[in-house]
């Protein structure tokens, strides 16, 4: 096979080589995939917490129900739905920006995987974590914010890892709404310079690099928050 | 009601449009899960071989294909695999975009059940495999008849799941045009004039289908769990 890289310093015939629209679609992955992890994140561990509070039936379900409704859709059926159906339901949405719907759409997408992960982290924890928070005097509130999220979180970082990693690899599926990311990038100078097998070597070891760089990140921070005498598994998730 | 008609959608329409899309999808689930599986069980058994000739190929194989997008990976094998090779196939060259769909898929999820069965392997203790060789057995007998057997069947939950999400994901052979659930809904909305609609009930069905299963696999488990 006949490889010929040179088109990359070519002109696209926007005034801008194919080099600089590559670094401009990575940068929309990185950005798709870093504001939905804030979304994935924030949402994900208020959804798991309630998901294991005491004496609170109907905060249970609501997390219960969240995660049920956005792990079983797939996730480009999901993008689908904020892209086109949500605007038409609620016209007062017509007027955000499609990549703040695709952010939308892969953070609340996430935030049920993550979800399940900090339910899973807090139900791991033993008993008497719980109680001693109770016997300090410690409100409910007070326990997790003190005692038992800190801990729970430390415990599950390599399954959030995994997750993160999940997530930038998601990011791909914006290209159905016309981000200009990096399949979207990929898809389009195929088409336009027929070089297909260039571009996708380029395109998959970005995305690569990215999913390792996120990896070596959250590596990083697991070791700056390992609790003191605790061994530490490292747990595969499953999943993409 | 908020401006949505779903009244449209009979079942005229949907065995028109979204049965034979319904089908490949469940076939490619079905390809994707059992070809996995084979290819899957096939790589841990190199990465635990103790072979070094045997385990750094399988290590690549897994890592890299656990680290790009599935939807990469889709376009890739579209783009890859030669025209001959569906001419191979009697009608094959009609159905390029769905056959080139499933060797994706067995190839994509072998990396990651081969991980689930990496973990299923080494869940067995030691002593089932020194019961096997202490019998005389051979490695393959032990690994054919006294490991795999129970390995297999502590990782039925986890590969059920996995086989969940393989579900979900058959969506993303929109990228290649391949016609299955979602496009079956797409296709009959864009003809209708119904987009809106027919991703929402595309979504139902997902939905249904998808808590059905996880329903199913919650109760497999705790039967499993009752009889250790």
């Amino acid at each position: 096979m006949n490889l010929d890289w040179t088109f990359f310093l070519n002109d696209n015939g926007s005034g801008r080589t194919y080099w600089q629209l590559m670094l401009d679609a990575w940068g929309w992955t990185l950005s798709v995939a870093g504001l939905s992890w804030v979304v994935a994140m924030l949402l994900g561990a208020l959804m798991g917490t309630l998901r294991t509070l005491p004496n609170s039936p109907w905060l249970v379900r609501l997390g219960n129900v969240w995660v049920e409704l956005f792990r079983n859709i797939p996730l480009l059926v999901q993008i689908f739905l904020w892209y086109f159906v949500v605007p038409k339901v609620f016209p007062a949405m017509m007027q955000v920006p499609g990549f703040v719907l695709v952010v939308l759409a892969l953070g609340f997408f996430t935030s049920a995987r993550i979800a399940e992960q900090v339910r899973a982290g807090i139900l791991a924890l033993p008993r008497g974590q719980r109680y001693a928070g109770m016997a300090l005097g410690f409100s409910t509130a007070q326990t997790y914010r003190y005692v038992i999220l800190p801990m729970a979180f430390r415990m599950i970082l390599p399954p959030l890892t995994s997750e993160s990693m999940n997530l930038l690899k998601n990011s791909s599926v914006a290209y159905a709404v016309s981000i200009a990311e990096l399949t979207m990038f990929a898809l389009q100078t195929q088409e336009e310079t027929a070089r297909g097998v260039e571009v996708y070597i380029v395109v998959t070891a970005l995305y690569a690099i990215s999913a390792f760089a996120v990896n070596r990140v959250m590596a990083l921070v697991e070791k700056k928050m390992h609790i003191p005498g605790m061994v530490m598994a490292g747990a595969t998730g499953g999943g993409h | 009601m908020l401006g949505l008609d779903l009244s449209f959608f009979n079942w005229e329409i949907i065995s028109k449009f979204v049965k034979n899309g319904f089908i490949f999808s469940v076939q490619l689930t079905v390809v994707g899960t059992l070809g996995g599986i084979l290819l899957g069980t096939l790589l841990a058994l190199m990465r635990l071989s103790g072979k070094k000739a045997l385990m750094i190929p399988a290590v690549i194989y897994v890592n890299g294909m656990r680290s790009v997008p599935l939807l990469m990976v889709i376009l890739w094998f579209f783009l890859l695999v030669p025209m001959s090779f569906y001419e191979l196939i009697p009608g094959g060259s009609n159905y390029r975009a769905e056959i080139s769909a499933m060797i994706t898929f067995v190839a994509f999820e072998a990396a990651y059940f081969s991980e689930i069965m990496r973990a299923g392997i080494q869940s067995i203790s030691r002593g089932q495999v020194n019961a096997g060789r202490a019998l005389g057995m051979t490695y393959a007998q032990n690994m054919r008849l006294v490991i795999l057997p129970q390995a297999f069947r502590n990782m039925v939950p986890v590969l059920l799941t996995q086989t969940i999400i393989l579900f979900q994901d058959t969506s993303l052979v929109y990228a290649i045009g391949a016609y299955d659930l979602l496009k079956g809904f797409t296709t009959a909305g864009k003809i209708y004039g119904r987009t809106e609609e027919a991703y929402l009930l595309a979504a139902v069905v997902y939905f249904v289908m998808c808590y059905g299963m996880s329903y199913l696999v919650k109760r497999l488990n705790t039967r499993i769990a009752i009889i250790r």
